[in-house]
C-alpha cells in the first residue's frame, strides 16, 4: 500500500497532476506559498517596476541627494547622486535575478549531465568524474570565485558562468546518488534486454525518475547564486557601476552607513527575501516530493 | 528428441571476488554459481528450485547474459553466447526475454504502458512505426488478460497481478523464443498467484516457448515445468523430469525439500524430515559434498570428493554417492 | 481450556484523506492458553491490522481508531482498548508478545543479541544484570541456537535469517509472555527454515502453555501450527472453526476457492490443466460490494440474495461459523 501511494506521488501527468499528491502537498506547505507569493511580486516588480516609476535610475538629482525614504516621488528615497533608489533596486534586481536564473540553469545542466553519466557508467568513469567533482568541492567556493573573477572580464554573463562553474557539484552529487540506486532497479535490467541503448536509458528511462530531487537542488542553487553574485559584487569584483545590481548597491552603501542607511537596507532585504524565498520553496518542494511527509 | 536443446550450458560458473585487493590481489572468492551443465529443451518449462543462496537466481542472470560467466559455456540454439558476433549476439538477445520478480521495480513508474511494451519493439523491430509500435502493444496487451486501452496508463494504476501481466506482454512483443521468468508469482497473493501462472501455461503451449521458471515454491513447479533441477550451493544436485522428481526423489535434499513443504490436506501429510542448521555460507563451503553437514544420510566417504551430478535412469541425474537410500516421494504411491 | 484473551467486535478505521476507512469489520474471537489460533487472508483482508490493534501498535487517532473490547484475561479482566498508553506500554512484551515477518528490521543492528534480550527482561523485571545474562543464556539455548552463551556477543547481521527469527522469539519469550502474536513469521524464511521455526513454536507452546494467535496466507503452514482457524477476507471474518474442519470442509467459497487456487505437491508433472484461480481482485475498503463482499467473485452468486445484506456469520454445527447465505445448497450439489 504504501508503494502505491508513493507511485501515485511521483507520477504527476497529465490533466489530473493539479490533484496529485505531491501537488497538494506543496500547497499545504505555508512557507513555500509564502515563498513562492515573494518571488512572484518581486520578479513583478523588477520587470514592470521601472516603467511605473517616475525617474529613470542613471538620473541624477543632485538637489535630492539622501532624500530618505518616502520622501516625494522617491519611494526608497535617493543616493547619493540623488538617484532614485527604487529605480536602482528594481533594475538592479533583473540583473540579479537573472544572474540567479541563469546560472541556476547551466550549473544544473552540468551537475545533471556529469552526475548521470558518473552514476550510470560507475567503475572508472564514474570514479574518475566523482572525483572531479570532489575535488572541485575541495575549493572554498568564494575563493575559487574571486579568484575566477580577478582574471576574467566581470560582467554579468562572466559572472553566471562563473557561478554556474562553481556550484554544480552539489547536483552532480545528488544525480549520480540517485541514479547509483535506480540502475539497479529491474525495470533498467528490462531495458537493457529490450535492446536499449545506454543513451536511452540514460535520458529516458533514469532521468525523468530523478527530476524531483533536481528541481529541489535547482530553486536551492538560484538562492545560493543570487547570493554568490551579491558577494562578488559586493567585493567588488562582480558587476560593474553604473549597472546596477544588488550587492554593488552594498558596497556602494557601506561608506554612508551611518548618514544614510536606507541605502544599505532596501538592497540587503531584498537580497535577504529573494534568497529566503527561494529556500522555502525549496524546502516546499523537497517536502512535497518526498511521499513519507504525508504518512502519519 | 534428437532435437538440438535450445539453452545449453557447460560447466559454467560465476564467480565474485568478495572485495578487490587495492592491486588486483585475490580476495575470497563467493562461488555463486559453481559448475552448472544443463540443457533446456526446446518448448520445454526447465523449473530452477533452491533455497536463498542457491545461486538460481545468479545461473538465471548469467544465462540471459546479464553477467559475464567466470568459465564454462553458454549456448543458445547452438551459438555459444561468448564468441558470438555482435549482429549475432543482437539478433539472440530479442529472442531471449526476461520477467521479473518485482512487479512494482520492473515497470519504469514514469513511462505509460503503452511507452514500457514500446521499448523491445523501438530497439529490436526498428523499421516499425510509431503507430505500429502503439497497435502491437495495445494487442499484446490483449493477449494477457488486460483490456487494450489500458494502454495509456501508467504503472501505480495497475495491482501487482496486473503488473506481472504488463511485466510479460513486455517480454512477449518480440516474439522471443526463450523467456527466463526469475520467481514472477512470489510477489503477489495466492488468488492473483493462480491467475498469472495459468497464464504462463497458455502463453508457453500456444506460442511454443522455451521457459526456464525460477522460483523457491516447489509446489508451483511441479505445476508449470516439464523439467526440474534442484540447486543447492551453486551447483545442481538433482535433475529430472517434473514427474519422476516429485514420486522418486533421489538426492537427499531434493526429500528434504518435498517433505518441509507444507500441505493443508492432512490426508497428504508427509513425514517431516526437519534439517538442521543453515545453508553453509558459499565463501567457504563444506568439502566433498555440499550438503553433508546438514544430510541426515552423510557417511564418511561425502566428505572425501564432490559427487558428479550421474545418470541414473534417463531423464533422472543426481549427485548423491548414496545409491541405496529410497527416499520419500511427494506424491502418494 | 482457559481463555486469555476475548475479542469482541472489533472494528478498526485509518483516516484518509478527511474520510475513515474501515478495514476491519467486527472481529471477535478468543485466544486459549496452550492453543494456537491462525488468521489466514490475502493481502489487505484485515489480518495485520487486527493484530496491531491488539497490541495498540497502530497509529493513534485521529489517524486510526478502534472500536470494541479487547480483553485480557488475568485476576481482573483489562480491556486493551481502554487503558492508558503507560499501562499498555508495561503489557505488551510481559504480558502480549510479538515477532514480525522480517526480523532484520525488528533487531537494532548496534547492539548484540545479548543487550537486545537483556534489555527486553530488565525494561520490565527488577533483576539484577548477572541474573538477566543467565536468563538469556538460557533463551537462546531454549529456541536450538548451539553455543548459547558465545552468541550472546554476536551482531544481528552476523546470523542468517532463519537464527534471526529464533532470536526474535528468544527476545518475545523472555518474560514469558501468556500471548505470542506471530505475524508471518516464517514467509520471508526459506522451505526447510520455516519447517524448523515451525516446529520451535511448537515446542516452545508446549513447553510453555501459552496462547498463539499466528497471521498467516498459507493454509498449508495453517495445517501445521493452527487449532482453530478464522479466514478474513476485505476485513471481515467469512470462516471460522477447527483447523480441521476449516481445510477439509470449507463452507465458504473463498477458502475452498483459495485452496484450489495452489497447486499441490501430490499431483505435481501430471500436467492437470490449469489452476482453479479466483477471478478479479480484493475489493477497495471504501467502496465494499453490498451484500457479500465476496459475491462479485463468487462462481456461486446468486443475484438478489448474495448481493443483499445482511449476510450473517452462521452456525454450520459444531462451532463451525461461515458467512456465506448459500452455503447450505452449495453444500447440497457438492454432495
Amino acid at each position: 500500500m504504501t508503494a502505491a501511494v508513493e507511485q501515485r506521488a511521483a507520477s504527476s501527468t497529465g490533466s489530473d497532476w493539479l490533484k496529485s499528491r505531491t501537488v497538494k502537498r506543496f500547497i499545504r506547505h505555508r512557507l513555500a506559498i509564502t515563498g513562492v507569493i515573494m518571488i512572484s511580486l518581486i520578479t513583478f516588480m523588477c520587470v514592470v517596476g521601472p516603467w511605473l516609476l517616475p525617474y529613470n535610475m542613471l538620473e541624477i538629482h543632485i538637489r535630492d541627494r539622501f532624500t530618505p525614504p518616502l520622501t516625494g516621488d522617491y519611494l526608497f528615497g535617493t543616493d547619493e547622486m540623488g538617484r532614485d533608489l527604487a529605480a536602482r533596486l528594481f533594475m538592479a534586481g533583473r540583473i540579479s535575478l537573472m544572474v540567479g536564473v541563469a546560472a541556476m540553469l547551466l550549473s544544473t545542466l552540468i551537475g545533471t549531465v556529469i552526475g548521470l553519466v558518473a552514476g550510470y557508467f560507475g567503475k572508472v568513469t564514474g570514479t574518475l568524474l566523482m572525483r572531479l567533482t570532489d575535488s572541485f568541492l575541495c575549493f572554498p567556493q568564494v575563493f575559487l570565485l574571486l579568484t575566477l573573477a580577478a582574471f576574467l572580464q566581470p560582467n554579468a554573463f562572466m559572472i553566471t558562468l562563473i557561478i554556474a562553474a562553481t556550484s554544480w557539484m552539489e547536483v552532480a552529487r545528488i544525480v549520480s546518488a540517485e541514479i547509483r540506486s535506480l540502475r539497479e532497479r529491474d525495470f533498467v535490467t528490462a531495458a537493457k534486454i529490450s535492446g536499449a541503448s545506454h543513451t536511452w536509458i540514460m535520458f529516458r528511462e533514469l532521468l525523468p525518475n530523478t527530476v524531483g530531487p533536481i528541481i529541489v537542488a535547482a530553486t536551492l542553487t538560484v538562492a545560493k547564486a543570487i547570493l554568490l553574485e551579491a558577494y562578488v559584487s559586493f567585493l567588488g569584483y562582480g558587476i560593474q557601476p553604473p549597472l546596477p545590481s544588488w550587492g554593488n548597491m552594498l558596497n556602494n552603501a557601506q561608506q554612508f552607513l551611518d548618514t544614510a542607511p536606507w541605502l544599505a537596507i532596501v538592497p540587503g532585504v531584498a537580497i535577504t527575501a529573494a534568497v529566503t524565498s527561494f529556500n522555502f520553496i525549496g524546502d516546499g518542494l523537497r517536502d512535497a516530493l518526498d511521499a513519507r511527509s504525508d504518512m502519519p | 528428441m534428437n532435437e538440438l536443446p535450445l539453452i545449453q550450458t557447460a560447466d559454467l560458473k560465476q564467480h565474485f571476488p568478495l572485495h578487490k585487493g587495492l592491486f588486483g590481489g585475490q580476495g575470497p572468492v563467493i562461488r555463486a554459481v559453481d559448475g552448472v551443465s544443463i540443457d533446456i529443451p526446446r518448448r520445454s518449462v526447465l523449473g530452477l528450485v533452491g533455497e536463498s543462496g542457491s545461486g538460481k537466481s545468479t545461473l538465471g542472470r548469467a544465462i540471459m547474459g546479464l553477467s559475464r560467466p567466470t568459465a564454462g559455456t553458454m549456448t543458445f540454439d547452438g551459438i555459444d553466447m561468448a564468441r558470438a558476433s555482435s549482429s549475432e549476439l543482437k539478433s539472440l538477445r530479442r529472442r531471449m526475454q526476461m520477467v521479473f520478480q518485482d512487479p512494482f521495480s520492473s515497470l519504469n513508474p514514469r513511462m505509460s504502458i503503452a511507452e514500457t511494451l514500446s521499448v523491445p519493439l523501438r530497439f529490436h523491430n526498428p523499421g516499425l512505426s510509431r503507430s505500429r509500435r502503439k497497435d502491437r502493444a495495445a494487442e499484446m496487451l490483449e493477449r494477457v488478460g488486460l483490456p487494450g486501452q489500458y494502454i495509456s496508463r501508467f504503472p501505480h494504476e495497475f495491482s501487482g497481478g496486473q503488473r506481472q501481466r504488463i511485466g510479460i506482454a513486455r517480454a512477449l512483443i518480440v516474439q522471443p523464443d526463450f523467456i527466463m521468468a526469475d520467481e514472477v508469482v512470489s510477489a503477489l497473493d495466492v488468488s492473483v498467484q493462480a491467475q498469472v501462472l495459468n497464464l504462463f501455461g497458455r502463453l508457453q503451449r500456444d506460442l511454443e516457448l522455451t521457459m526456464l521458471f525460477i522460483t523457491h515454491d516447489l509446489a508451483v513447479v511441479g505445476h508449470i515445468s516439464d523439467f526440474v533441477a534442484v540447486m543447492y550451493l551453486g551447483r545442481v544436485v538433482e535433475f529430472a523430469s517434473t514427474r519422476e522428481l516429485f514420486s522418486n526423489p533421489r538426492h537427499p535434499y531434493t526429500e528434504a525439500l518435498l517433505s518441509a513443504a507444507p500441505s493443508p490436506k492432512s490426508a497428504n501429510r508427509r513425514k517431516r524430515i526437519v534439517l538442521k542448521g543453515d545453508i553453509p555460507s558459499p565463501l567457504n563451503p563444506p568439502s566433498g559434498c555440499q550438503f553433508r553437514t546438514r544430510c541426515p544420510y552423510a557417511v564418511e566417504d561425502c566428505s572425501h570428493e564432490v559427487p558428479k551430478l550421474r545418470e541414473l535412469s534417463p531423464e533422472h541425474k543426481a549427485a548423491c554417492i548414496r545409491d541405496d537410500l529410497s527416499l520419500a516421494p511427494a506424491t502418494q504411491q | 481450556m482457559t481463555r486469555v484473551l476475548t475479542v469482541e467486535n472489533l472494528n478498526i478505521g485509518f483516516r484518509s484523506e478527511g474520510r475513515e476507512l474501515p478495514v476491519v469489520h467486527d472481529v471477535s474471537f478468543t485466544l486459549e492458553a496452550g492453543k494456537t489460533l491462525a488468521l489466514v487472508g490475502e493481502s489487505g483482508s484485515g489480518k495485520s491490522v487486527t493484530s496491531l490493534g491488539i497490541m495498540r501498535l497502530l497509529p493513534p487517532p485521529p489517524q486510526s481508531r478502534a472500536r470494541g473490547k479487547i480483553i485480557l484475561h488475568s485476576d481482573e479482566d483489562i480491556d486493551l482498548l481502554s487503558i492508558s498508553e503507560a499501562r499498555m506500554r508495561r503489557l505488551r512484551g510481559d504480558r502480549i508478545a510479538m515477532i514480525f515477518q522480517e526480523p532484520l528490521t525488528s533487531l537494532n543492528p548496534v547492539y548484540t543479541i545479548g543487550d537486545q534480550i537483556i534489555e527486553a527482561i530488565r525494561s520490565h523485571r527488577a533483576i539484577s544484570a548477572r541474573k538477566a545474562r543467565e536468563r538469556a543464556v538460557e533463551l537462546i539455548d531454549q529456541v536450538g541456537i548451539p553455543d548459547a552463551a558465545a552468541r550472546l556477543t554476536t551482531y544481528p547481521h552476523e546470523l542468517s535469517g532463519g537464527m534471526r527469527q529464533r532470536i526474535m522469539i528468544a527476545i518475545a519469550l523472555a518474560l514469558e509472555p501468556e500471548i505470542l502474536i506471530a505475524d508471518e513469521p516464517t514467509t520471508a524464511l526459506d522451505v526447510t527454515v520455516q519447517a524448523q521455526i515451525i516446529d520451535l513454536l511448537r515446542r516452545l507452546q508446549a513447553e510453555t502453555g501459552m496462547a498463539m494467535l499466528f497471521i498467516t496466507h498459507d493454509f498449508g503452514v495453517v495445517a501445521d501450527i493452527a487449532d482453530r482457524t478464522i479466514v478474513m477476507y476485505a476485513g471481515q471474518m467469512v470462516e471460522h472453526g477447527q483447523t480441521e474442519a476449516v481445510l477439509e470442509t470449507p463452507l465458504m467459497p473463498y477458502t475452498s476457492g483459495l485452496m484450489r487456487a495452489v497447486p499441490e505437491l501430490e499431483t505435481a508433472g501430471l500436467n492437470q490443466g490449469e489452476l482453479q484461480s479466483i477471478e478479479g481482485f480484493v475489493p477497495n475498503p471504501a467502496s465494499l460490494p453490498n451484500g457479500c463482499a465476496f459475491h462479485p467473485r463468487c462462481t456461486h452468486t446468486l443475484s438478489g440474495i448474495c448481493d443483499v445484506p445482511p449476510v450473517p456469520f452462521e452456525d454450520a454445527g459444531n462451532g463451525h461459523l461461515v458467512r456465506c447465505k448459500r452455503w447450505q445448497s452449495i453444500l447440497e450439489n457438492a454432495e
